[in-house]
């Protein structure tokens, strides 16, 4: 049987791989122009997502199709695009320094991206998978890549995530075929929750593709690999893990619950994850530690609308798009914080720095107040109250009062880190107050102490821009948060 | 933009400016360089200037006889704000940008602009250690936009939004220009504010998914919303307004808040933060799950009377200064919700002009308790003394407002507690009679704690704390004099905050009888 490909519907997937190969030749015939070549390849896929006419789809049979271009499809791609390119973007520094091998990084970057577009089209139960794996694949290894080892941290964090990343997958793949085996469907748009004898294989089915789905967003309890491996990556690794690897986790999450009823399973997820999550996240004393446990709460409120099946999928993936921009920007300041190749340190070291770096510190502070929902950062706002609008309107009004009680838990410590910035630091140094003459007195000048042990990072001009663009559109999706409710209706 | 029929377009423009100027202001200031820190300050003061001759502006159209009470097929009175504006905003989570102002909140957006920019001159002149004036003057903007927001906003959602703006900013105006403990302090304010807000979104969204609209024009009276809703919404509504009132045993947040916060934070708090409370239990809660209200009310009706004698006691017993006026706070606030909770006219009424009255008395309360500390470096009533020796003028102002705060007729002070307790009575029945009684002996209390705060402070020998005060400032004095203008004048003329509010409230409260 020979199928009918619409390339047009494929274009997206085309410029995606095609950026991993520029990258590739880049890296084979100039040993430079990688992180150009996948920039330029990410706004083309980005572009070809936006410009491909009509909806097409292709790789059917009947009305059933593999390939599905949806406005939400356009709109994730072009986040998994922007996301490709604002990693790209924070990772320059380290690059410049060959702290990684360039080529290698870019290509794998870019690969994944290939993953995420994957996803983000996908119209059935494998292809969905298969772009979930190329989306995480090369992450194992971005997450140990280092020319130079500082810790071991890194290593044992691509390890652990390997394992457990596999583990999942594998788990995912079983309750597909326990589904295609009970229903005798693999297309998202036929699942069907079975019949007859059959019924409670395909429940075990859709119950096992979501837990292996959940690894994928750190849903607890099966978060436990994301933290570690957030703090043992490099900070643009970890971002790109908490923002696009884990928007692809929730598109395949909500492509499973819209036709499956696993609503009591995903709503024991989701609470768990948000309450363990902010309690968690209330203790860290480390910067991109406290970053990841929240990142595994707001994973909770991603999926909670979740729980209330196909009628939740709008807010869930609006809190997705408002989250992804503000994790990105929290991520964003971090790298540009830090020296190049450094992890996220300790809170502590960020204690007054928003005295020094005021723009960078001003971005945090929209960002982190989106994150716990409250203005400045409107657009967390609005992303809070989608999911509360959407879980009372579905009749899961309990739901909501936790994911309120959350809310409230989450600002202790988001408010905590963010008047960390501002608060001024512990003096340093040693002021003369003994007579002199009286003996051996060590002095030291605050200021050139402060100076010597806590240098002012000059910002890279590409880390700048990325965090320029991302606040920008933070607060743009703000005022005008109804462009994103738009294409996810569309 | 949707005209809504018969609001003139300038006042469309009015009532928009009056968000926009302030919010540009904020930016504005913000982005000015560090060096023109008072350059910054003058222009946040002009800034709110404009601001406050807008919502003067505003009151223009209500002299003429339009849109007051607008009969409509069904018989029941709309709330018809006098200017409103509409647009959408965000049509899937159903808010509109839908403004408006009548009598109910005119007055509150007045005493919001006036106090703003009291407090924006006040910074021009002194900024608190801790942070730089410019950045300060920018918040204190940035919270007018939000209070104003909130009692302008006549759409639920809109209104949520508005509520939850001020959070950040007061946090960090008291986390960053503060007393020693200021951290702690403005951290349990956030938690808890914020935990009210939840509660409130919560609310919001009952109603707004039953009734399948937000607004507030068209929810007054309950909307036919059924009573399981009602009740609901009433119970979330009520905690999350009586949080930021706040109503005993919810109030610990304010004492500390208050005590730790600089002298323009407490006054804005004090002075209209606070009242988000008691409007939106009036316009939100009472206006939307009328049922609820009714169900609920004598549980808010016992739970005011006694937060009316929990706040005279304790503050008997204070001996801060700041403190002990946070705490008369909670009393005051007593009497404005024992007044909402009888829902009758005269006990709305009352709720109203006891909010306007405390806002304009306490603070200026707050200012003079800010202008004592700062000279003396202390709050402590056991160090200070015999202010009336060496500071006669300071002393007599604080004899004055606290004379206007216990109640005294012809003061503002005396109008929402008086008829606070009238409602009460006319109310009957053995529980409201009561509740009125021990509000009376709340109120006596209330005599005797600012007595002893003014024999402590002003009379007696002057201690070394008060020796040697500054005389008061020409900035003070123009910070300070409006208050007491308007402690009098509100005193003296109740018409003044009143005479537009009879038909809102017996819509609001109508759909009872």
């Amino acid at each position: 049987m020979t199928q009918a490909v619409n390339h047009v519907a494929l274009l997206p997937l085309y410029a995606a791989a095609g950026t991993a190969l520029l990258v590739l030749i880049a890296d084979l015939a100039f040993a430079r122009f990688q992180v150009l070549a996948g920039i330029a390849g990410s706004i083309a896929t980005a572009v070809c997502a936006l410009a491909v006419p009509g909806r097409p789809s292709t790789f059917c049979s009947g009305d059933l199709c593999s390939w599905i271009t949806t406005p939400r499809a356009v709109l994730t791609a072009v986040i998994f695009a922007a996301l490709t390119i604002g990693v790209l973007a924070l990772s320059t520094p380290a690059l410049r320094l060959g702290l990684a091998p360039r080529g290698e990084f870019c290509f794998l970057l870019t690969c994944s991206m290939v993953g995420g577009v994957v996803v983000a089209y996908a119209g059935d139960l494998i292809t969905l998978i298969v772009g979930l794996e190329t989306l995480t694949l090369p992450l194992y290894v971005l997450v140990g890549l280092r020319r130079i080892r500082v810790t071991r941290a890194g290593a044992s964090a691509a390890v652990t995530f390997f394992l457990v990343s596999v583990v999942s997958t594998a788990i995912a793949l079983l309750g597909a075929a326990l589904l295609y085996a009970a229903t005798g469907a693999l297309h998202l748009s036929a699942l069907t929750a079975g019949t007859g004898q059959l019924k409670s294989l395909a429940a075990v089915g859709a119950a096992m593709i979501v837990v292996g789905f959940a690894f994928k967003v750190a849903a607890v309890p099966l978060h436990a690999w994301a933290p570690a491996t957030y703090d043992g990556a490099p900070v643009p690794v970890a971002a790109y893990l908490s923002t696009a690897s884990k928007l692809g986790g929730v598109l395949a999450l909500a492509a499973v619950v819209q036709r499956l009823d696993t609503g009591p399973l995903v709503a024991v997820l989701a609470v768990l994850t948000m309450t363990v999550g902010n309690l968690v996240a209330l203790r860290q004393t480390r910067m991109v530690r406290l970053l990841a446990w929240s990142s595994v709460a707001q994973a909770g409120y991603i999926i909670a609308p979740l729980a209330a099946g196909a009628v939740g999928i709008e807010a869930a993936l609006a809190y997705a798009v408002f989250f992804v921009v503000l994790e990105f920007l929290a991520f964003a300041v971090v790298t540009a914080l830090r020296t190049p190749g450094t992890d996220g340190g300790d809170l502590e070291e960020y204690r007054g720095i928003g005295r020094r770096s005021k723009w960078p510190a001003a971005a945090f502070v929209l960002a982190v107040a989106g994150l716990a929902g409250l203005p400045p950062g409107l657009a967390g706002l609005f992303a809070k109250v989608a999911i509360v609008q959407s879980l009372i309107a579905a009749g899961w009004g309990w739901l909501a009062g936790v994911v309120a009680i959350n809310a409230v838990i989450a600002l202790a410590y988001y408010v905590r880190v963010a008047a960390l910035l501002y608060t001024a630091p512990a003096p340093v140094g040693v002021h003369l107050t003994a007579p002199v003459g009286s003996g051996p007195v060590a002095v030291a000048d605050p200021d050139l102490l402060r100076a010597a042990t806590q240098p002012r990072v000059a910002v890279a001009r590409p880390v700048a821009a990325a965090i320029a663009v991302a606040a920008v559109v933070a607060v743009a999706l703000g005022f005008a948060p109804q462009a994103i409710f738009d294409f996810l209706n569309g | 933009m949707m005209d809504p029929p018969g609001v003139p377009a300038a006042l469309q423009v009015l009532l928009i400016a009056v968000l926009v100027v302030p919010a540009a202001g904020a930016v504005a200031v913000a982005l000015l360089p560090a060096r023109m820190d008072r350059g910054a300050r003058l222009v946040a003061t002009v800034f709110a200037a404009v601001t406050f001759v807008a919502t003067l502006l505003l009151a223009l159209p209500s002299s003429r006889d339009f849109g007051w009470t607008d009969y409509s097929a069904s018989g029941a009175v709309p709330v018809a704000p006098w200017a409103e504006v509409q647009a959408p905003w965000v049509p899937s989570l159903g808010i509109e940008f839908h403004l408006g102002v009548d009598g109910v909140s005119y007055p509150l957006v007045v005493l919001t602009g006036l106090l703003t920019l009291l407090c924006c001159g006040y910074t021009v002149w002194k900024v608190p250690a801790g942070g730089s004036g410019r950045t300060l003057a920018a918040l204190l903007l940035v919270l007018e936009v939000g209070i104003l927001g909130t009692f302008l906003a006549l759409d639920l959602v809109l209104f949520f939004v508005f509520f939850e703006v001020v959070l950040l900013p007061m946090y960090a105006v008291i986390a960053g220009w503060g007393g020693p403990d200021r951290r702690r302090a403005a951290r349990k304010f956030v938690l808890y504010t914020l935990f009210g807000s939840v509660l409130l979104l919560l609310g919001v969204f009952t109603v707004v998914v039953a009734a399948g609209t937000g607004d507030l024009l068209a929810l007054a009276g309950g909307y036919g919303l059924s009573r399981t809703t009602q009740y609901v919404a009433f119970a979330l509504f009520a905690v999350a307004f009586a949080v930021k009132a706040p109503l005993w045993p919810l109030h610990t947040w304010l004492p500390d808040a208050h005590t730790e916060a600089p002298t323009v934070g407490s006054v804005i708090l004090a002075g209209v933060l606070l009242k988000m409370g008691t409007y939106g239990l009036i316009r939100v809660g009472v206006g939307v799950a009328p049922e609820g209200a009714a169900w609920a009310a004598p549980v808010l009706g016992i739970l005011a009377a006694a937060a009316i004698i929990a706040g005279s006691l304790v503050c008997l017993r204070q001996t801060e200064l700041k403190r002990l006026i946070a705490y008369s706070s909670v009393g005051h606030m007593g009497f404005v919700l024992l007044g909402i909770a009888t829902l009758t006219v005269t006990g709305v009424q009352a709720a109203l002009i006891g909010n306007v009255a405390h806002g304009v008395i306490t603070g200026l309360l707050f200012f003079l308790a800010g202008a004592i500390k700062d000279r003396a470096h202390t709050g402590d009533l056991g160090a200070l003394g015999g202010l009336r020796e060496t500071a006669p003028r300071l002393a007599g102002l604080l004899g004055f407002a606290a004379i206007a705060s216990l109640g005294l007729p012809g003061l503002a002070g005396f109008w929402g507690e008086a008829f606070a307790v009238v409602a009460a009575v006319q109310r009957g029945g053995a529980l409201w009679v009561t509740l009125a009684v021990v509000a009376a002996i709340g109120g006596a209390l209330t005599a005797a704690y600012f007595m002893r705060l003014l024999r402590r402070v002003t009379h007696g020998p002057a201690t070394e704390a008060v020796t040697g005060f500054p005389a008061i400032t020409r900035p003070e004095w123009i910070a300070w004099a409006p208050l007491v203008l308007l402690a009098l004048a509100v005193g003296l003329v109740p018409a003044l905050v009143l005479a537009a509010t009879s038909d809102p409230v017996a819509a609001l409260t109508g759909a009872l009888r």
